[in-house]
């Protein structure tokens, strides 16, 4: 039997110090006790100085990693380098929910405005409402930056709609443009597999031809 | 449209049964605790992908197996379906038509339509509103599956909305457009309820008057109202009206979700005049213009499930109800009964094809009974399984 697999079983740990870093890892998203405990003996068979630097980086993330004052997306400064760019369009601002969707439109390369990253959804039943997201500077945000346009780029969940019609709410007294990004047929997807709420959404705002905007697959 | 063959593994009571059925009437006969209901609860799962009895799904695995699975061949409008619905103790649920897995199963509610009459269906007219509600739901949602996700999207903001009442308290004051939203959502979704079922109620009302006085012989008459606030206003409107009552509750207390269906006989509501065999009879004739309207509205003629048909009814109702499957109007029927010689000598006056299933006891299940000498009913089942879950 491995020696991971017996001290799984009985329960003992041959130092506290393991135990407790086996527990800190077990608090991961998707790290089990089993994976944890092998984590932490891969980290312990490398190098002293591997594992300094390890947790150096740790201890620096802890410490000097921000949220950004305009945008709330994750920075090393007090704003971020997309806020922060001369090249952005600040008179376009993209909501979303999450970092991961700012990386996402990113990696499209298509998007040249800013963003405001919400750092969450909408949910009573899950006990977030309005104020533990950040909406509240939108508003002023708008006023200051003259901003032209705002684009909602939410989940097409019920939760999603829902945010963003609160936030409609709160700013459409502004003089200010307000869209969605198109929900439609995915590129080189065959429209017999596509679902019906979504294909038909797709006939009823459909577009303009455009020969060349059908060149991206 | 009707089922032509089935096979069961390890549901319920039954290790494994097969058997091929006349597309129009079958009988299962055996004593009580064989398992008759079990198997017309077989054939309802196929239409809709669960149990008409347990809610919770791994408690249809017969004890001590580790799975079920439940196959039948339709013959559905000249097309073959084969439907096979299967689930494992640990595993996930899998529901196929024709060897391709549904993604959502409300997909599949509708291909295979079906109407079960059981004798726990008179609760609807003496308990709380939300059966009568199901049952004007069920009927609506067989033909129009837009309502069964609207229905879906007001339950979900209906909760969210609930949730955000209970929420609020000093720490944490009202913020009226955190209300307003979910007042939004559900109005959008209300507003499309509502009509159809005063749509379906409206449809359903001259067929239920029919099928009534065909069963009671044309003695008593009955009517069905759709009782709903939206009446009067819509229900952004309600919503505003009862919000300073809803902070206090801290719930919805206006919605289509508290709508009701009343029934009338003879100008008096049934819940406190009906008898026992009325309230049978009004139950039989609001399941078969569900029937009739599903026919309507699908073209596919619904599978009918009779389950204890002697129950409450007397002699006369029985041998008009009887009278009336054997037209060709109706397809495919399947009783059950305890006797094994009531039936089928009613059966011999009609001109109609019937075969008889005569259910025992299964030898097997006794072996990984607790108690061998024990027959287990579906009370035990029920009973164990409140145990498990408890």
């Amino acid at each position: 039997m491995a020696l991971d697999d017996t001290i799984m079983e009985t329960g003992n740990y041959p130092s506290a110090l393991l135990e407790k870093a086996v527990n800190e890892f077990n608090k991961l998203p998707g790290i089990g006790k089993r994976t944890a405990l092998r984590l932490v003996l891969h980290l312990l068979k490398q190098e002293a100085s591997e594992l300094e630097n390890f947790s150096s980086i740790l201890h620096e993330l802890g410490n000097n990693i921000r949220f950004c004052e305009k945008c709330n997306n994750i920075s090393d400064e007090k704003i971020c380098n997309i806020c922060a760019s001369n090249k952005r369009d600040q008179q376009v601002i993209c909501i979303v929910e999450s970092v991961r969707d700012v990386m996402a439109i990113e990696a499209t390369g298509q998007y040249k405005g800013v963003y405001q990253v919400l750092g969450g959804i909408i949910s009573p039943m899950d006990g977030i409402g309005p104020n533990d997201l950040h909406i509240n500077n939108l508003p002023e945000r708008i006023q200051n930056d003259n901003v032209k346009e705002i684009i909602m780029a939410l989940p097409t969940t019920m939760e999603g709609d829902t945010t963003a019609f609160y936030i409609y709410r709160k700013i459409s007294k502004l003089d200010v443009k307000i869209s969605s990004i198109a929900r439609g047929i995915a590129i080189g997807d065959e429209l017999q597999y596509a679902d019906e709420i979504t294909l038909g959404r797709s006939i009823l705002n459909r577009i303009s031809f455009n020969f060349n905007a059908n060149e991206d697959y | 449209m009707y089922l032509k063959d089935i096979s069961i593994i390890n549901f319920k009571n039954f290790e494994q049964f097969e058997a091929e059925f006349s597309p129009r009437f079958n009988c299962f006969l055996g004593n009580n605790g064989v398992g008759k209901t079990n198997l017309m609860d077989a054939v309802y799962y196929m239409s809709f992908t669960k149990s008409h009895f347990n809610a919770i799904d791994r408690h249809n695995i017969r004890h001590n197996a580790d799975m079920f699975v439940i196959q039948g061949n339709y013959l559905r409008k000249q097309d073959d379906v084969k439907m096979h619905c299967g689930l494992k103790r640990h595993g996930k649920k899998q529901i196929k038509c024709n060897g391709k897995s549904y993604e959502k199963f409300s997909e599949h509610i509708g291909l295979l339509p079906l109407v079960f009459i059981t004798p726990s269906d008179t609760d609807m007219i003496k308990s709380g509103s939300d059966l009568r509600r199901k049952y004007i739901d069920g009927v609506i949602s067989q033909y129009d599956k837009t309502y069964l996700k609207q229905l879906l999207k007001y339950n979900r903001a209906l909760e969210q909305r609930n949730a955000l009442l209970k929420s609020i308290n000093p720490k944490n004051p009202y913020d009226e457009d955190a209300l307003l939203i979910w007042d939004e959502r559900l109005h959008q979704t209300a507003s499309y309820i509502y009509q159809e079922r005063q749509k379906a109620v409206d449809a359903l009302l001259p067929i239920f008057n029919h099928y009534y006085s065909e069963i009671s012989g044309g003695r008593e008459q009955v009517s069905i109202f759709y009782k709903s606030k939206l009446h009067d206003k819509s229900m952004k409107d309600l919503l505003v009206d009862s919000r300073k009552r809803d902070l206090i509750l801290q719930h919805t207390g206006v919605g289509i979700h508290r709508d009701d269906l009343e029934f009338d006989l003879d100008g008096h509501p049934l819940k406190r005049t009906g008898s026992q065999g009325q309230e049978k009879s009004l139950i039989i004739a609001l399941k078969l213009a569900q029937f009739e309207f599903i026919y309507k509205t699908t073209e596919v003629c619904p599978i009918l499930l009779l389950d204890d048909i002697f129950d409450k009814l007397d002699a006369l109702r029985i041998k008009q109800l009887v009278d009336l499957l054997s037209d060709d109007k109706y397809g495919q029927v399947f009783f059950s009964d305890t006797s094994e010689t009531r039936l089928p000598d009613l059966l011999k006056q009609v001109e109609v094809d019937v075969r008889i299933f005569n259910i025992k006891a299964n030898p097997n299940y006794e072996k990984t009974s607790p108690n061998p000498n024990h027959d287990f009913t579906d009370a035990d089942i029920e009973q164990s399984d409140a145990e498990r879950s408890g």
